[in-house]
Parts: C-alpha cells; sequence; structure tokens
C-alpha cells in the first residue's frame, strides 16, 4: 500500500475499481490523501487521474453504465455507500471543472447559490461571505465594484477564480480541482496556482494536471497513474527528484506521455 | 491562369446575381403581401374598430368581440400549452436525455408540429364540440393550446440541450439536488430561447383560422362565455373578406393588419430579446 507519512487521512481509497460500462478505468487504486494538503495527480490523457477525481465526489454517479467498486473513506466513512446522500457528499467535497463554468446570473448569485443550497442566512451575513470567498479567490479586488453584474462578463481567469470562490464560499473540506488551468493563460494560471498555495492550510486539496511542473510547484504529494493504475505516490519531492519507479521516472523526465 | 481567374469571375458573378434575384423574387411577393394589407388596412383603420362589436352588413361596426375572443382563447391556450411544453421538454432535455424513449417521443412530437392545423380542428371537434353539443371558447382554446404545444415542447428542449453539460456538472458539484440545479441555473440559462420559443408559438397560433371553424365557430355579439361559440379575428377575417359587402371587406382588411402587426411585433420582441442576450 502507498502511504503518506504521519499525516492524517482525510479521503482513504481501498481497492477502487471504476468501470465505463465494460471498460476498466481504475485498477485496483490504494492511496492515502491527507488532510490540509496539496495532493496533485499526474499521468498521461486517458490514465484516470480525471476519473479518480470524479469519484471522489461521486460525480460519474449521474452517468448511468459509470460505477465504482471498493472503498473510498472520507473520514472513514464509505462515500460509495449507495445510502450516501450524494448532494450532502457534495456540497462537502467541492469541485472546479477544466472550463470555467459561471452560471448565468450575478457574480454575487453564483457565489451566493451555492451557499443558500445548505444556509440560511441573512442578507448582511451572506454579504459578508460572498466577499470572504471572493478574497480568498483573490478576486475581490477586480470585482467588488461590480458584484451585481453577470459572471459571464468577466475574462477566463476571473472566471475560473469565481469557480474557486464559490466552492470555498459553501465552506467544503475537500476542493477537487480537475485540471483548473488547462483553459488559462500563463499569467491566469500563475495566479491559480498562488491561490491553490494560500489555500492549502485550510482546504485538502486534490489537483488533476497535465502539467508536471505546476504539480511540483503546488503539491505536497503527487500520484503518478498510467493505464488506470496508481503506479506511485508519495511526497512530490521525492517522486519528482527520486523516483522510486522506472515508468515514473521516463514520465517526468519526458521519455513518454 | 488568366483563363482560371476568368472563369471564377464569370462563377462567381452568375451565382451573386442568381442570389440576389432570387432573394428579390421571395422579397417580392412578401413586400407586396405588406402592402397590400397596408394600404387596405390603413384605410380602413377606424377607433370604433376596438369599441363596437361586429356590426350587421351595412351598419357601422368594429371588431371589438374579436379581439376580445381572439385574446381570451390564445390566452387560455398558453396556459394550458406552456407548462405542459415546457415540462415535457424539461423531461426530454434534463431526465430521458440520449435514451431511445426521448428519441421516439421527439418524432412524435414532430408529427404533431408539422400536422395540418385543421386536423387538429377536426379533433377537438370530435372528442370537445360533439359532446358538449355546441361550438365553444374552451374548444377553440383547446386547439390553439394543441397546435402552441409542441413549439414550446421543441424550442425548450433545443435551448435546455444547448445548456452545457459542465454547468450542470458545476451546480451538482456545489451540493444541489437535481431539480434545483434545473430551476435555478439551467432554466436561467435557457430562459430567453424558452421565452422567444413561447413568443414564436403564440405568433404562430394567432393568425390560425381552420381550426377554430370547427371549435370557437363565430359569435355576432359580445360574449365572454367560455361555454359559448366566441368571435375571434381569423375567422371574423375570413367570413367578412369572402361576403359581397364593402363594409365587411373593410372590417376583414382592418383586422388583418392588426393582426398583422401583432404577429410583428412578437417577431420583434422576440427578435430584441435574442438580441439583448447576446450583450448581456
Amino acid at each position: 500500500m502507498l502511504e503518506s507519512q504521519s499525516e492524517k487521512t482525510k479521503i482513504a481509497v481501498r481497492h477502487l475499481d471504476f468501470f465505463y460500462g465494460a471498460d476498466q478505468a481504475l485498477k485496483d487504486i490504494n492511496m492515502d490523501i491527507p488532510e490540509r494538503r496539496v495532493t496533485a495527480f499526474i499521468g498521461p490523457s486517458g490514465c484516470g487521474k480525471s476519473t479518480a477525481l470524479r469519484v471522489f465526489n461521486r460525480m460519474y454517479s449521474l452517468y448511468p453504465g459509470q460505477r465504482a467498486t471498493g472503498e473510498v473513506l472520507l473520514d472513514e466513512e464509505n462515500i460509495l455507500n449507495p445510502r450516501m446522500d450524494v448532494n450532502r457528499l457534495r456540497a462537502r467535497v467541492g469541485m472546479v471543472f477544466q472550463k470555467p463554468t459561471p452560471f448565468p446570473m450575478s457574480i454575487y448569485d453564483n457565489i451566493a447559490f451555492g451557499v443558500r443550497l445548505y444556509e440560511r442566512l441573512r442578507k448582511a451575513q451572506m454579504d459578508e461571505r460572498v466577499e470572504q470567498a471572493l478574497r480568498q479567490a483573490a478576486l475581490w479586488g477586480e470585482v467588488k465594484d461590480k458584484l451585481k453584474t453577470s459572471g459571464l462578463g468577466l475574462s477566463g481567469g476571473q472566471q475560473q477564480r469565481l469557480c474557486i470562490a464559490r466552492a470555498v464560499a459553501v465552506k467544503p473540506e475537500v476542493i477537487l480541482l480537475d485540471e483548473p488551468t488547462s483553459a488559462l493563460d500563463p499569467i491566469a494560471t500563475l495566479k491559480i496556482e498562488e491561490l491553490v498555495s494560500e489555500l492549502r492550510d485550510q482546504f485538502t486539496i486534490v489537483i488533476v494536471t497535465h502539467n508536471m511542473q505546476q504539480a511540483a510547484r503546488v503539491s505536497d504529494y503527487t500520484a503518478f497513474m498510467y493505464l488506470g493504475e496508481m503506479v506511485e505516490f508519495g511526497q512530490t519531492n521525492q517522486l519528482f527528484t527520486n523516483p522510486g519507479k522506472k515508468q515514473t521516472e521516463d514520465y517526468i523526465t519526458g521519455r513518454y506521455g | 491562369m488568366t483563363d482560371l481567374r476568368f472563369r471564377r469571375r464569370f462563377w462567381n458573378a452568375f451565382n451573386l446575381t442568381m442570389a440576389v434575384l432570387a432573394t428579390g423574387f421571395g422579397l417580392f411577393w412578401l413586400l407586396w403581401i405588406l402592402w397590400t394589407t397596408l394600404d387596405a388596412g390603413f384605410a380602413a383603420l377606424d377607433l370604433r374598430l376596438f369599441t363596437q362589436d361586429t356590426p350587421a352588413p351595412g351598419s357601422v361596426g368594429g371588431l371589438r368581440n374579436a379581439f376580445a375572443g381572439s385574446l381570451i382563447m390564445i390566452g387560455i391556450a398558453v396556459l394550458l400549452g406552456t407548462p405542459v411544453g415546457i415540462l415535457a421538454g424539461t423531461y426530454l432535455a434534463e431526465f430521458a436525455h440520449g435514451t431511445r424513449r426521448a428519441e421516439v417521443i421527439r418524432f412524435f412530437n414532430d408529427i404533431l408540429l408539422s400536422a395540418p392545423s385543421i386536423v387538429i380542428g377536426l379533433f377537438v371537434y370530435t372528442v370537445l364540440v360533439v359532446p358538449m353539443g355546441n361550438f365553444s371558447a374552451w374548444a377553440g382554446a383547446m386547439s390553439l393550446a394543441i397546435l402552441l404545444l409542441p413549439v414550446v415542447l421543441r424550442t425548450t428542449d433545443e435551448m435546455l440541450r444547448l445548456v452545457p453539460g459542465t454547468m450542470r456538472e458545476a451546480a451538482l458539484a456545489l451540493g444541489a439536488p437535481y431539480w434545483k440545479m434545473i430551476f435555478q441555473v439551467t432554466y436561467r440559462a435557457a430562459s430567453f430561447g424558452i421565452l422567444t420559443g413561447v413568443l414564436l408559438a403564440i405568433a404562430r397560433i394567432s393568425g390560425e383560422t381552420a381550426p377554430l371553424l370547427f371549435t370557437a365557430l363565430n359569435n355576432q355579439f359580445w360574449s365572454t362565455n367560455l361555454d359559448q361559440p366566441i368571435a375571434n379575428v381569423p375567422v371574423v377575417i375570413f367570413q367578412f373578406a369572402m361576403s359581397p359587402y364593402a363594409d365587411w371587406q373593410r372590417l376583414a382588411w382592418a383586422g388583418a393588419l392588426i393582426a398583422a402587426l401583432a404577429v410583428l411585433a412578437l417577431s420583434i420582441t422576440s427578435r430584441l430579446i435574442i438580441k439583448g442576450r447576446s450583450f448581456r
């Protein structure tokens, strides 16, 4: 079993298999994702890293034909249990997608939408929550004078930070980032990376990325996946400087992928 | 080389000319129809149109009862047809998406969409007018609702399917229940498209004559009784235009003008809505 030393485990993955119909996309994944750390998933396209992420908030269960077996324990509770309330789960495990997905409503409402789902706040408290979320997403300064304007009017990078603010606002325990910068320019990417570093103290962050430098820059732990298998999982600096497996070394030195 | 260039130029000029001529041909008839309606309609325009009911031949009158009857029936048709159409479209796009069942329902809806309106009129005549024993506003409104339903269903379905799946996932990823995701996110994203569909559906049913002939028939007098025959603009136009009386014919032109302007206003409104959307 691949383990991270002496950290409190937030998500424990045990013998996770995943199927798209008859195709197996994840094979016997085992890992402990530590609390309040950044864990990166790297690997070539189609290796299953996004699939793994979509298991952690049960997003896959929207689609008939997709199924997961094994155990994924969030604070020791198996989220694959069919009786799990997926809406509650998703309020605890937030997600930011590859493409920015602002809702067709004002910047303010974009953030308030998620908060209103599970909390009843008075106007002043909501204002405060929105501001706090936007500050956490390093967006407050740019939008504080136009909270009532549409979220669709922001630039791509701003939209993605809005999506992060939206995820942060509901105070989740875990935030899943699915290639959050692959549609953004280098400056916007840098901002998101800085943001991830800022948020690591408060949230357990799992980030899927194609970009190995990004994984090296932002993460504490890195999981390298290949063809649906977890090849190696360990501390980021160790995995990048002294990989334990030949496959990992080949990938991070750019020999395939 | 020069030969090739010449040929290209020639074909370009030729095709462009044909395209312009074809457009002009189409526009010619459209403008002629509009002009005739405007010309004859404005000549017959009179404030009494809105204050007096349809007259007997030879006496003065207006179309007040016909306008009221049309508004009542269209209003009921919208109230009946829009919720059903929107809910059915929502079912197809959000719940049955990608299933064979959805394909079958879409196919039948398309048949209903292209069914001749006179068939709908006959259907309502058989199932409502005959058992009730008389023509009625209810029957007229029902036939209009059946004509409106497939248009609303189809636009709702299409507009919802244009909403990217990632937006749905984003809403669900925050912990939103499925129904809340639909009501607060995808409906909002598709609202302008759906509203446009409803407006165009109203424009479509407001000119329908054939189904009303079998259902609402006509009424010479002011009536708001839904169980009785009711006057309406298309049937009055039909009847008055066919009549030998000059004053009836003038009223028919006036009615045609008002109906055309109303449909034009609906189309322009829906255009403005679509345009406004792109600037949001």
